[in-house]
């Protein structure tokens, strides 16, 4: 019998293919995202598992965003795979045209995946990822949510949470910042379509992303899946503190890991003791005014409504959904 | 074969003998007959292999286009007016990919004020934006250039428009001339892109181009542009070899070699035109016709060797740009700059105002002309209009 | 060259009447164009459809202004649409309708056929179209009662064709009556 506490314990299960010397890199080094990039994370993640899971017959098709400037700036580019952007508010339906394609020369085992921030996602290009949805064509949309239009400087999308500061939504005397009554749940909208297969994940748990994608890529039909990705600049916080901001995201109930089929939530990770959502709040500028000495408890309190209702809506508490 | 058609059905054929594999549709007047005509030729099993994609709107329907020829397929969509006006973020970056997309505009006015009859504001709004944009006459030239369209974007890797007058040609019915596949197989290749998104060659397109780059890709894209003039014009010597029509080409001339005066123009005008030439040049009037065919790229020189005897140049297009007026007649101006002829501009036709044979004549029997006419402009609207503008600001109130 | 305009409402085929007049002439190696009053007319609108059939190529795309015929689906709109607008020497008009009307132009013809009478008898619906154009060949001269019956065969199919075709067909023999 072997020493139980040598080498790499971990079930096959929980080994990520980002922690593989092997992974694909399909966003590769010499990028020029933020450090401490979520997004980057992100999606380097998400398409090193959908290339393992398809043994590298992916095409991806990419809003303009963040995403897209940081990664190929001619005459380089940082992908490995082949690799599309046309605009910002068309990625769903470019990716349809690439389905389209591949479909009728009858190479439906290259997958298409399509992906974008959360503005490209919820704000501008929402109505051609409506379209795709409807007309069920066989891409995987990947939203890599961080709350805000980053790549022009931090200004609020309709992902932005309630109360949050973005460069058009700054608190002021008699305004606290995005208005909790607005804004807009895109993962809700994509499982209102009834398409095979929604879910949330957050770089907060690689794993979970990984078994996602692994899951959705082989799914006919259309799939969405929404990461989570804190950005370390339109948040304000240290650029060592992506991972830890995403998993506190996770813990306080403000971002619920789901799985929905065909309309129909049926799976969700639970959190064991839910954390308050202060303890996100608090580690972001974006929500200092929160806690200066102007505070309001009533203002976290909103947020808390919102924590404590995804625990109940999403059975995150480990009851039913 | 010959066959007594609506254009739309003739378009429709065309677009189905050069095979594509992707189309993508979103309906708006007056393009809709053609979408339902290709639509049409998929669903009853005539045309194999091809997807039928029908979107959610024009920006869609361009964009599932790009997807699908960047992906390596042969695809086509069709809209007018608006729907250009709406897609028109796409209308840019397709041809800035350099995707050899094909794409028929039924013209329309644009609005506002809402109007959906013939003109051709729509395709003055993207006479810039890299794509080029090809004008028929009559409907068998709309059918015969739809399968040139294909092989002049392919050729050069650059998306086409195609130009059909909106009702005046989508909706009219006439004799067709519609060759068989083997014609157009055989005139036509397959599409065989030398780049695509392909899993075997990792590509990335679409990068950002920094301004150390920019001015070159910029330069190229003009370069490439003209440089399809010549091809424009032996894919219509090809087609006349292969299909023993004339058809295409940069411009079309009618009765313009001992012309002193030449009207120039755009579309099925043309034909109208004709005919009251015809007419006055039966009293030695020495009228002539040249109508553009290839509005993009612009053939400068052709037009220059066409025009250079004409003492009178008149420009007759469907088109206004408010702020300066006509905007052909500005490019025709630039064509005879260094010629003693007299260029003159006549605006008609604007939201689908009638041009008749009568207006025409009574215009080219003017003893003297304006630099710029609204033909057919009723005055008593205008005076009308000013009146009840004074009279509101006289009150006060209205 | 001879000009033909209809005029109808929307929902009384207008429009096919005078596709199927140019197709009629297009078998009989003429050359033919027909195309609507173009526009975004709802069903009970009046409508006006045109067509042209000439010996040449056909380049005019006005409107027919001085038509030498015009046919008139529902005389409810004659007023409305100035439905004898333009009508040249020697023309005629084609009146849908069970009695005769009147019209103090000179030099010109008017007839009238009971085409919806006929339509609901043979086709079953109101559809004076097909009648109209039976009829106009029996009057005209300028097509075959044959190339009618063959256009109709080129737009529809089965016994909506067949049912259109009788129609037309007792049109033409009734107008030849009177004609005669």
């Amino acid at each position: 019998m072997s020493n139980p506490t040598l080498g790499n314990r971990l079930s096959k299960d929980d080994i990520t293919i980002q922690s593989s010397s092997n992974r694909n890199n399909s966003l590769t080094c010499g990028h020029r995202a933020c450090q401490g990039c979520g997004e980057a994370l992100g999606a380097r993640c998400a398409i090193d598992a959908a290339h393992h899971a398809t043994g590298g017959k992916i095409i991806i098709v990419n809003a303009t965003g963040c995403l897209e400037v940081f990664s190929c700036s001619f005459p380089e580019s940082a992908w490995n795979v082949p690799w599309f952007h046309s605009l910002f508010g068309n990625a769903p339906a470019v990716a349809s045209g690439v389905a389209a394609a591949l479909r009728i020369t009858g190479k439906e085992d290259i997958r298409v995946i399509a992906q974008g921030g959360d503005g490209a996602t919820c704000d501008i290009g929402m109505g051609c990822l409506s379209g795709m949805f409807e007309r069920n064509d066989d891409v995987l949309y990947i939203c890599y949510d961080n709350q805000a239009y980053m790549n022009t400087g931090v200004q609020r999308s309709g992902a932005t949470p309630p109360l949050a500061r973005t460069a058009t939504t700054v608190p002021h005397k008699n305004y606290l910042g995005n208005d909790p009554q607005i804004g807009k749940n895109i993962s809700q909208i994509a499982i209102a379509h009834e398409i095979p297969y929604v879910a949330t994940a957050s770089i907060g748990n690689i794993q979970d992303i990984e078994k996602k994608i692994a899951k959705a890529i082989h799914i006919r039909g259309s799939k969405y899946l929404h990461i989570h990705v804190p950005c370390p600049l339109g948040w304000g916080f240290p650029t060592s503190e992506t991972i830890r901001i995403a998993k506190l995201a996770i813990q306080c109930g403000l971002f619920p890991l789901f799985e929905a089929q065909y309309g129909k939530l049926y799976g969700s990770i639970p959190i064991d003791d839910p954390i308050p959502v202060e303890d996100y709040l608090k580690p972001q500028k974006r929500f200092a005014h929160l806690f200066g000495k102007n505070a309001t408890p009533d203002a976290v309190s909103v947020l808390q409504e919102v924590a404590n209702s995804n625990i109940v809506k999403y059975g995150l508490n480990g009851g039913d959904i | 074969m010959q066959y007594q058609l609506e254009g739309s059905q003739a378009i429709a054929k065309a677009v189905a003998l050069c095979r594509p594999k992707v189309i993508c549709a979103y309906p708006i007047t007056p393009q809709t007959h053609i979408v339902e005509g290709v639509g049409e030729i998929i669903r009853s099993g005539e045309l194999l292999n091809c997807e039928f994609v029908i979107v959610e709107s024009e920006m869609a329907a361009l964009s599932v286009a790009i997807g699908a020829q960047a992906a390596g397929v042969r695809s086509y969509t069709a809209t007018s007016s608006q729907g250009l006006l709406y897609m028109i973020e796409a209308v840019y970056n397709a041809s800035g990919l350099e995707l050899p997309i094909i794409m028929t505009l039924g013209n329309r006015a644009i609005g506002s004020p809402i109007n959906i009859w013939n003109d051709h504001s729509d395709a003055m709004s993207v006479r810039d934006s890299g794509w080029i944009i090809l004008f028929a006459e009559t409907n068998q030239e709309a059918l015969d250039l739809h399968i040139q369209a294909f092989k002049i974007a392919e050729s050069v890797g650059l998306p086409v428009m195609v130009c059909v007058d909106g009702f005046i040609l989508t909706h009219a019915y006439e004799p067709v001339d519609i060759p068989s596949q083997e014609e157009v197989d055989e005139f036509l290749p397959l599409y065989n892109p030398a780049t695509s998104l392909d899993i075997h060659k990792p590509l990335a397109i679409g990068t950002m181009v920094s301004p150390e780059y920019f001015m070159e890709v910029r330069y190229l894209a003009h370069k490439k542009q003209m440089d399809s003039l010549k091809i424009i014009q032996c894919v219509r010597d090809e087609f006349r070899r292969k299909f023993g029509r004339d058809s295409g080409g940069l411009l079309r001339e009618y009765m313009t070699e001992d012309a002193e005066t030449i009207i120039v123009t755009l579309g099925s005008v043309a034909g109208t035109i004709k005919d009251v030439v015809d007419d006055l040049n039966l009293q030695e009037k020495k009228i002539g016709v040249i109508s553009i065919v290839s509005y993009r790229p612009f053939p400068i020189d052709a037009l220059k060797d066409s025009l250079k005897k004409a003492k009178r140049v008149i420009v007759l297009e469907k088109s206004l740009a408010v702020g300066i007026g006509g905007i052909l007649f500005q490019e025709i101006e630039l064509v005879m700059k260094d010629t003693d002829a007299e260029v003159f501009s006549i605006i008609a036709g604007l939201g689908g105002r009638n041009i008749t044979k009568f207006m025409l004549q009574e215009y080219l029997s003017r003893k003297s002309c304006k630099k710029i006419t609204f033909l057919g402009l009723k005055e008593e609207i205008i005076t009308k209009e000013y009146e009840f503008a004074n009279f509101c600001g006289r009150e006060g109130e209205v | 060259m001879f000009q033909v305009r209809i005029h109808g409402r929307g929902g009384q085929g207008v429009v096919t009447a005078a596709e199927m007049l140019s197709i009629a002439a297009f078998l009989e190696n003429k050359r033919a164009q027909a195309f609507p009053s173009f526009g975004s007319e709802r069903m009970g609108a009046p409508v006006t459809a045109f067509c042209r059939i000439s010996d040449k190529e056909i380049r005019l795309r006005e409107p027919i202004l001085e038509p030498d015929a015009v046919i008139i689906q529902d005389r409810t709109v004659i007023e409305s649409s100035d439905a004898f607008r333009g009508i040249g020497d020697n023309g005629f008009i084609l009146i849908n309708s069970s009695f005769e009307i009147q019209s103090n132009i000179k030099n010109i013809k008017i007839r009238h056929i009971d085409a919806t009478g006929i339509a609901m008898e043979h086709i079953g619906r109101p559809i004076p179209n097909s009648v109209l154009l039976g009829s106009f060949a029996a009057l005209s001269g300028i097509i075959k009662i044959d190339s009618v019956i063959e256009a109709i065969k080129a737009k529809f199919s089965g016994s909506i064709a067949e049912k259109n075709i009788s129609a037309a067909q007792v049109a033409y023999k009734e107008t030849l009556k009177v004609v005669i």
